[in-house]
Order: C-alpha cells, then structure tokens, then sequence
C-alpha cells in the first residue's frame, strides 16, 4: 500500500494538521514504510475472532446524577488564548 | 401532492431524526449543571471543556431516560451497547471528536402509532442513541470573530431516527407532534423546541409511485416548529419533483429552511462527505442493560397519551375533542382528574371548565398548566359549590376570575362568604322581589299575558338585577312563571 | 542521601538526622548541578520549598505516612494544579493546567515533595526521548546514548539520583524500556490498576501510569500510593490494592516462569541474551522452575499496536485547536486556517507522522483492515498469555533487543525504532503488568530483564523483583558521573 503526497493533503486536511508542501513526500514514504508493516496482519486468519477494544471484560459504572460542579469559569479560562464576555473567541465559522 | 405532465405520480418519502435533550439534572458525562440560561462557560466544567487528561463517566438517568424511551415505543433495548466516537472538528466541540453511538445503540426498533385525517398509521423508528451535545457558537459582536459558550456541551441528547415512513409533510407534523408529546409525558425532555430541547432534521426525497428504489434525498437542518416543518417539508418536495421534471438530478445535501422566503436554500458547500471515522471510544466501557432493569423500567413506564385517551373517554364520557384536549399533556390529564375526584363532580362540569374557563385563561396569558395561577383543589372548591347549587354557573364564572386574579390566594369559599355571593333560594326573599318587578312594569305583564313569551327574558333579567345575580335561576323561573300566570 | 532507598530516609526523617526541606534543598542542588542531562522540563523550587515545610510538620506531629517528605518528580505528561504540563510539546508550552492528575493527587496527599516535571518523548510517542520540544535527554551512564522512551526524563534523573523516585507512563513500553536502558526498576500496572484521569491521554486503552524507583521495594512503595479506583475514570478498575511491601519478602519455591521461545529468537543481541541466561539462574537458585512457553502471535503486536495506538491518539489530541489552551498560531486567517497552523505548528515530526498514520486506518474503506484487524490480533494476543499463564506463573524475557542505541542513530527510520519495542508492546495490548529490573551491564550501559505478570499481579512481580535485587546488586549501581 503506497501513499502519495496527496494522501497525505487529504489525510492531513481531515486531521487538521499543516504539513508544509515540501514534507509532504518525506510523510508519504514513512507512512508507506509503516503500512508495509501491517500487511502482516493479513497474514492471520481472524474471521471468528471478536475485536477486542479493552483488555478486560468490564462494564461501564453509572454515575448519580447530582451536580457536582460549580462555576470555575475564572479559572479554567485563565490558559485561555483570547475571551471575551466570557466567551472563546474564534476565527469567524461561516456556516 | 399529483403531478401527471409525463404521466407520473409522485411519492414523497420522509425520515426524520429528532434530537431531545434529556431532562437529566448533570451532564452525561460529567457533574456539570444542565440548567437552561446560564452566564457563558459557567456550566462547563473540564471534562466538558475537553482538558487535557479529562475522562468521561456515564450518566444514570440518562441510561434510565433512554430505556423508559425504548419502553415506551415498544422498541428492543439492547443488552450491551456500546459508545463510539465521531471525529470532526468544529469549535463548539471541544475534544474535535462527540461521543456518539454508532454500531450497537441503546435503543433499537420499535414504532409510534400516528393519526392523520381520521387514518391511522404506523410510524417505525430504527433506532436511539445517547450522545453529547455540542455547545453554542455566537457569530454576532465580536467584530469578525465567533464567540463559543460551552454550556451546552456535555447535555446528554437522546437522538431518534425515524424510518423512512412518512409520505407528506402533513404526515411529518403528525408523527414529530405525537413523539413531542410522547417524550413530555415520559417527563425524559421538556419538549421547548425555543431553547433547542427539540430538535428536528428532516429527510425528503422523492420517487415515481410504485418505484421500490429510494430517490437521492437532501437534509433539511434544524427545523424548530410544529409550522415550519410542513411548510419546509412540502416546500423541498415540490422543488424536487420540479428539479427531476425539468431534467435535473436532485443533489445528496443539507438545506436550511428560510422560514421568511419559504424555501429551502443548500448549506455552504459539504463537498468531503464527512469521514467521521467512527470507533468504540476507549474510555468508556460498553453499558450493559439486564433483564431485571428493563423489568423494573417497564414497570415504572407512566399511562401514555394513547391508552389515556381512550380510558378518558370511557371513563368520564368525555368526547374526542374534549379527551384530545385533556390528555395533550400528562399535567394537564391530571390536573383535570385531581378536579374530578377532588371535587366529586360530574365528569363533564370538570371538562368544560378545564378545557373552556381554564385552558382559555392561561392560553390568553401565555401559561402553561403547570404554571396555573389556581390550583386544582380551588378548582375543584369552585365546582362543588357549583353542584351543590351555593351558587350558578354565572357566578362561578365571576368567583372563577378573583381566584385568578388573586392568584389563587383564596378558595372559592372565602370569595363567596367575602363578597356575599351565595345564591338565594329563598322562596319568600324571591317572591318579594319577583312581586315588586311585576309591580313597576305593568305593560310588560300585559305583554307577557297576551303572549309574547320573549318578555319572560325581560323579567328574569329584572329579578336578577335586582338580585345582583345572587337568585337561584331555576327557582326564579319557577316563581316568576306561576306569578305571571 | 542520593543512595539511600525510601525507608532507610523515612528513618532518617522520623529520627531526626535531617529534615524534608534539607532533603529536598540536596536534591534541588543536584539538579541545578545536572542541568546538561536535560532531564527536567520544570523546576518547582518554591513549590518544593513549601511541601518540605509542610511535610516536615507531618512528620514533627506523628502524621506522616512512608512516603511524606519524600522528594518525586512527575513526568510532564500528569496535570499539575497551577504548574505548566507541557507533555514535552509545543504546543502545551503555556499549558497550566487547572486541576490535578489523581495519581498527583494521592501523592501529594501522601506528603511527597515535587521537585518538578520531567522530560519525556512529545506526547508520550517514542522511544528515545528524542522527540521532546525541550530537547534530548542525555543516558546518564553513556551521555552519547539515549536514555530510552517516553519516560526518559523519569529514567535519567532516578538514575542520575536527581530525584528519590519518579512517576512514568507506559502505552507499549515507556516505563520498562527507559528502565532497562538506564538501570532503573520500573513497573507497568494492570490497565486499570492506576487511575488516568489527568494523565495526558495517548493511546487510551493501552496507558497506564507506574513507578519508577532505584528498587523494587521503593516501587512497591510508590505503587502503593499510586494505585486504586477512581471513580473519575471509567476504565479504573474497583478492586482492593493489595500490601506491595509486606508481600516483597515472600519466598519462591515453586514458582513457575516461563520463558517464551519468541522472547529468544533472531531479533536479541547476544550481549541482553548473555545477561539475561545469568539472571534466570539466579531464579533457579532462588527455588524457580523454569519452563519454555509460547506467544505465538508475539509478532503481529507490533503492526497491531502501531494501528490501535495511533487511532486512539489521533482523536485523543484532536482537542488541541487552540481554541480553550494550548498554542494558537499567530493571526489566523479563517478557522480552518488556525486548526492546521496551530496543529502544524504546534505538533512535532512523530506526533503528526502517528495523527495521520491513525486518521488513516480509521478513515472510510481502511477501518476493517486496520483497526478491527489489528483489535481481533490483540484478542489473539491476549489469549496467548492467558494460555501460557495457565502453565506459568510469570513469564520472563528481555525488555529490549540491545542496549541503549546512540542518540540519531534510529530517529529518522520510525519503522526501526517501532520494531525495538516487540518485547514490550505486546503486554500493553494484553493489558498485563509487568516490571524491567536492573539485570547486568553491556560495557557501560545497562540491561534490564523483564518479569512478566498475569492481571493484578503486581504483588507477585514486586515480590520476584524484591528477591532477586536481595542476591545481585546492579540496582544499586550508579553512574559514574552521578556517584
């Protein structure tokens, strides 16, 4: 499995990460490197296997619903880049 | 909805998937509030903001919500679901992914019963999932830039995906107004479609009749009326059959509803299809739903409107419009039978005082029920007196205005005994007075005599002037007819 | 004072011979002397200053536990109230943080004394401490070495004596490997056995944070306090946390170890395997019985865990978009334009190559040949060291195929420097713990040996360390600049 220069536009532009033009290639042939490694794992047969997403068979705890948290507003928004009215500000979205 | 130019008939086939936020106290993930109208990012803790290190933990209620949802439309509940994540970036979703279901939903197939025109028809619903919310992006006042309030992220919303059963915009409204009335009376979600607690997409495509194959369909987004969802609705199938008439290709998109122009306008280009690249979300544990709880859920499930309506009508004799009107909420459902049983009277002076007085009163003054300045016992108070004949109607209705405007402050007793108002059934008291009107208006005694039964008003009217309204009518028309004989 | 293990400086605390503050000022001073090691990222002098006093008063009034007045650094990847958390990237390099990480909550409850955050590989992905936005950390027993990843600040500076212990992670080696290639004892957990909440997420279903000690008896101590449920994690596991110490002197006889084939193929250099064949006999003297077993999917862990990882990240770090924290690039031309500047940016070479590399394998068409793939490998993974745990009691092996390589020498082939971790990575995927100890010297550099548990083992792994440090002493070695 080879991957392009543009591969990796399109797999950058779903990430949201800027990969300047001229590293493009060098990304291209290292995740082709990696995926060579995974062909591999075509080598096994796993039709009857079920996935396994954690390593132990638990089940997820519920918690009580109460309130538990305050205002911390002040805080949480000290490391913030830029607020105002104490809202995040942003570049305009244009829906 | 017929267009024969080419010798096609036209089906319309609509979807909807509704998005109601549960009525929960917390987030679903975290301890943060869920209180509507919060100052900006104070209700959004660091598990909603997305901090680094941050994990979630599932909500209860929300589990219980969604399960008494499943419940109540028959629908299976799954036994082990499991949460995904669906990656995306926007700036009102922190963590750039929302935790979502995706493969295995709490809530699989079941179904909701509609009416339309006197026809009954069955709805399907696929499926229901629990998910986060996003939070609130402003785009106006800050010069150029949008403001993002995170309240709202974390507010556990129940999304329910119809199939693709209906077949008019009509048919739409029906099904959207029974589900809002369903998740109401479940008391799962408050329905205030104006602070976006109900939230409706709508699907629409079209194919000739009798085609098996679905047509390309488009989205229409975030639809928040009762009103708007016809008009959208039949308004994108016209332009879809019109589109295909003049040898256009309906494009697979999302539309805007423009309530203003009428029309449905396609949303700024989604040309990369959203790759959402769903996967089980690492940090949560698949939610695991035993017989015992679903047991124990079935149980708890409320009378629905459906089966209410029915015993209403058979119960108190109550007729179609009278049991639609009385079980459109289950507030309002109870209140009326808190009046009948408080107040022991007939079932049908109960109705039309709620749905004619009450329901009148607080549609003028923007209420709901559940904000009703009287409650149901002085209700019920004003109608024993009614009954037992302290007073008439015409005063009830008097005494049924200071409640009001006393703001239920005093039973209808303590306006009786303060404003003198019990009726008089006094026989001799009546007759002093019916003597004294016969008296005074003499050409009318002629009048009446000589046959003209109409004047018999007239005198009524005199009596109860004099007796400020306060006389027992039927004894009044007793008296009066043997005097003018 | 710098050799001196946990309790023999609780002692000495409790009797007087000297006090926190003086402890903490000694190992402030080292630091400061050390600085070329680049092991810390934070110095938290003031801060240090105050939780000796405080621990001092603790220990004054009779209220001190083990570990109070004891001197810790954290690996910069735990959230610190107040204190930047940088997770070695730029893009966090203004990050301080709000709250807390659990595991630094305990253990500031337990009195311990920060002296700062440690380096580490950006964002926990690698295996060298090569790709930290704070620069390289030296091996402080070969300074043209690497010190191992991603926990290398942890392993440099308790092995560098420039802190008591440390706290590391570990999502397909990060605590084991940097021990071994800087001889260290280091322990990877249960999944589940230590909370994650406030640990910087890399891979969730793979992290888990552990001790990082000169001996097994300090690890033992500093598991202690690190372990147990924590009801803001969904993945912690409620369970009681057994007695680490008192369980470290129970004998051996009978033990089974199990030394898989896979562990001893090809891929090991003659020198670890040299080492590795003495410390296995001196399990046999303890009163070990040593059987052969096998992983035999041991190989497919590497491409499974190199597409599960990077999925699992990918989305993990898509919260940092400059909109809440963390780095936003300057003037922005549209949203979009300030997610891929700030994220480009803001992230180094590895982080983006493992973004992409797991946006890829969860995009639309690859998911089934990829990540559910690689998920039905793990299961055959784990069920290998089910089967061989039910021949065994541990299982033994190497923690790297060589000694510590130089520093450069593999930080531009990843695919090389993936294949290093095939003994390690495999455990994360089952979820197992294990521990890496001191087990001899290759020339100047260190080797570790790996042991090897079944879940919730982590009594057992202590107590076979415990007993092996009783009979050697490499653990005790220091290195020579740092003596």
């Amino acid at each position: 499995m080879s991957l392009t220069a543009e591969d990796v536009t399109k797999i950058a532009h779903l990430a949201r990460l800027g990969i300047k033009d001229q590293d493009r290639d060098s990304y291209a042939k290292d995740l082709t490197k990696i995926l060579d490694l995974m062909t591999q794992m075509s080598e096994l047969y796993t039709n009857d296997i079920t996935p396994m997403a954690h390593p132990m068979e638990q089940e997820q705890r519920l918690r009580r619903d109460i309130v538990t948290e305050l205002d911390n507003r002040e805080k949480f928004q000290r490391c913030a880049p830029q607020i105002e009215a104490g809202l995040y500000l942003v570049p305009k979205v244009i829906e | 909805m017929e267009h024969h130019p080419q010798g096609h008939e036209w089906e319309a086939v609509i979807g909807l998937e509704i998005h109601t936020q549960l009525a929960t106290k917390s987030k679903i993930f975290s301890g943060a509030s869920t209180a509507y109208g919060a100052a900006p990012n104070t209700q959004a803790c660091s598990v909603d903001l997305g901090f680094p290190g941050v994990l979630p933990v599932l909500n209860q209620e929300a589990v219980r919500m969604a399960v008494l949802f499943g419940t109540s439309i028959e629908a299976q509940i799954a036994p082990y679901s499991v949460f995904a994540r669906k990656n995306y970036f926007y700036p009102d979703l922190p963590k750039g992914y929302q935790i979502s279901q995706f493969e295995l939903p709490i809530i699989g197939m079941g179904h909701l019963d509609i009416e339309v025109n006197g026809i009954n028809k069955r709805i399907g619903i696929t499926r229901a999932h629990l998910e986060e919310d996003a939070g609130k992006s402003m785009h106006e006042n800050f010069h150029g830039l949008t403001g993002i309030d995170l309240n709202r992220a974390g507010t556990p919303l129940l999304e329910i995906v119809s199939e693709p059963d209906m077949r008019s915009g009509k048919e739409a409204v029906a099904y959207m107004k029974k589900l809002h009335e369903l998740v109401r009376y479940l008391g799962i979600c408050d329905g205030n479609m104006q602070e976006g607690s109900f939230r409706c997409d709508a699907n629409v495509s079209v194919r000739p009749k009798g085609q098996q194959a679905f047509g390309t369909r488009t989205e229409i987004k975030n639809i928040n009326s009762f009103k708007f969802v016809e008009k959208a609705i039949n308004h994108e199938i016209e332009r879809q059959i019109e589109l295909i008439e003049n040898g256009g290709k309906v494009i697979q998109e999302t539309r805007l509803y423009d309530s203003v122009n009428d029309e449905t306008r396609s949303m700024r280009s989604k040309e990369e299809a959203n790759d959402y690249r769903y996967f089980p979300d690492p940090d949560l544990l698949p939610v695991y739903i035993s017989e015992e709880f679903k047991a124990q859920i079935k149980s708890s499930l409320p009378e629905l409107p459906d089966a209410k309506k029915l015993r209403f009508k058979n119960q108190y004799a109550l007729d179609d419009e009278n049991a639609t009107i009385l079980t459109s909420s289950r507030q309002l459902a109870d209140y009326f039978e808190a009046v009948v049983k408080g107040s022991d009277c007939e079932a049908k002076l109960c109705a039309n005082w709620v749905t004619g007085d009450l329901l009148g009163a607080l549609n003028k003054a923007g209420l709901d029920i559940t904000d009703s300045p009287i409650n149901w016992q002085n209700l019920a108070g004003l109608l024993i007196r009614i009954a037992d004949n302290t007073i008439s109607g015409k005063i009830g209705k008097q005494i049924f205005e200071s409640m009001w405007l006393s703001k239920g402050q005093q039973t209808a007793d303590e306006i009786i005994a303060a404003k003198g108002l019990k009726q008089i059934t006094d026989t001799g008291a009546i007759e002093t007075i019916i003597d004294k009107i016969i008296a005074v208006n003499p050409d009318q005694v002629e009048q009446y005599r000589s046959g003209k039964d109409k004047v018999f008003g007239f005198f009524v009217g005199q009596v109860m002037k004099e007796m400020q309204g306060k006389a027992n009518p039927a004894e009044v028309n007793r008296l009066l007819k043997d005097k003018l004989k | 004072m710098h050799h001196k293990t946990i309790v023999e400086l609780a002692k000495g605390l409790r009797s007087g011979e000297y006090s926190s503050l003086e402890l903490t000022h000694f190992f402030l001073d080292r630091i400061k002397q050390h600085r070329q090691l680049n092991a810390f990222i934070t110095v938290t002098e003031e801060l240090a200053h105050q939780a000796a006093k405080a621990a001092d008063i603790r220990l004054a009034k009779g209220d001190a536990e083990l570990l109070t007045g004891i001197p810790i650094a954290h690996k910069d990847i735990f959230c610190t109230d107040g204190i930047k958390t940088s997770c070695a990237s730029k893009m966090l390099d203004n990050f301080i943080g709000p709250y807390n990480a659990t595991v630094v909550e305990k253990l500031n409850h337990a009195g311990t004394v920060m002296l700062g955050k440690l380096n580490m590989d950006e964002f926990a992905m690698g295996s060298s401490n090569e790709t930290s936005y704070y620069g390289i950390v030296k091996n402080p027993w070969d300074n043209t070495a690497i010190p191992g990843g991603s926990s290398g600040g942890s392993a440099a500076a308790v092995a560098a004596r420039l802190t008591v212990c440390a706290t590391g992670t570990d999502t397909g080696g990060s605590i084991r490997q940097p021990a071994a290639h800087c001889g260290i004892t280091g322990l990877k957990p249960t999944y589940g056995r230590v909370s994650r909440y406030g640990m910087i997420a890399y891979a969730s279903s793979l992290d888990q944070g552990g001790p990082m000690a000169r001996s097994a008896e300090d690890a033992a101590i500093l598991l202690q306090a690190m372990a147990g449920f924590d009801e803001k994690d969904s993945t912690s596991v409620d369970c009681p946390v057994p007695d680490y110490h008192s369980a470290l002197n129970n004998a051996l006889d009978g033990l089974k170890i199990g030394l898989p084939k896979e562990f001893f193929g090809a891929g090991l250099s003659n020198e670890v395997a040299v080492i590795l064949e003495l410390a296995i006999n001196e399990y046999r003297k303890l009163g070990a019985e040593i059987k052969e077993v096998s992983i035999p999917n041991l190989q497919y862990a590497i491409p499974a865990y190199y597409v599960i990882a990077p999925a699992e990240c990918s989305a993990n770090l898509s919260r940092f978009d400059g909109v809440r924290f963390g780095y936003r690039c300057n003037n922005p031309a549209d949203i979009t334009d300030m997610y891929t500047r700030s994220r480009g940016e803001g992230f180094g070479k590895e982080v983006k190559r493992r973004i992409l590399m797991g946006t890829y394998a969860l995009s639309a068409g690859y998911y089934d040949a990829y990540y559910l793939k690689a998920q039905k490998i793990r299961r055959l993974i784990s069920n290998d060291f089910n089967n061989a745990f039910a021949e065994v009691d541990v299982i033994m092996g190497p923690v790297t195929p060589s000694p510590a390589f130089a520093i450069g020498e593999k930080i531009d082939d990843p695919v090389a420097m993936y294949l290093s971790d095939i003994y390690t990575i495999a455990i994360n995927l089952a979820g197992i713990p294990a521990i890496s100890v001191p087990a001899g010297f290759a020339g100047t550099k260190p080797v570790g040996l790996q042991i090897i548990g079944n879940y919730f083992a982590e009594d057992r792994l202590l107590n076979i360390a415990h007993r092996y440090q009783q009979v050697t002493d490499w653990h005790q070695q220091s290195p020579k600049d740092f003596g």
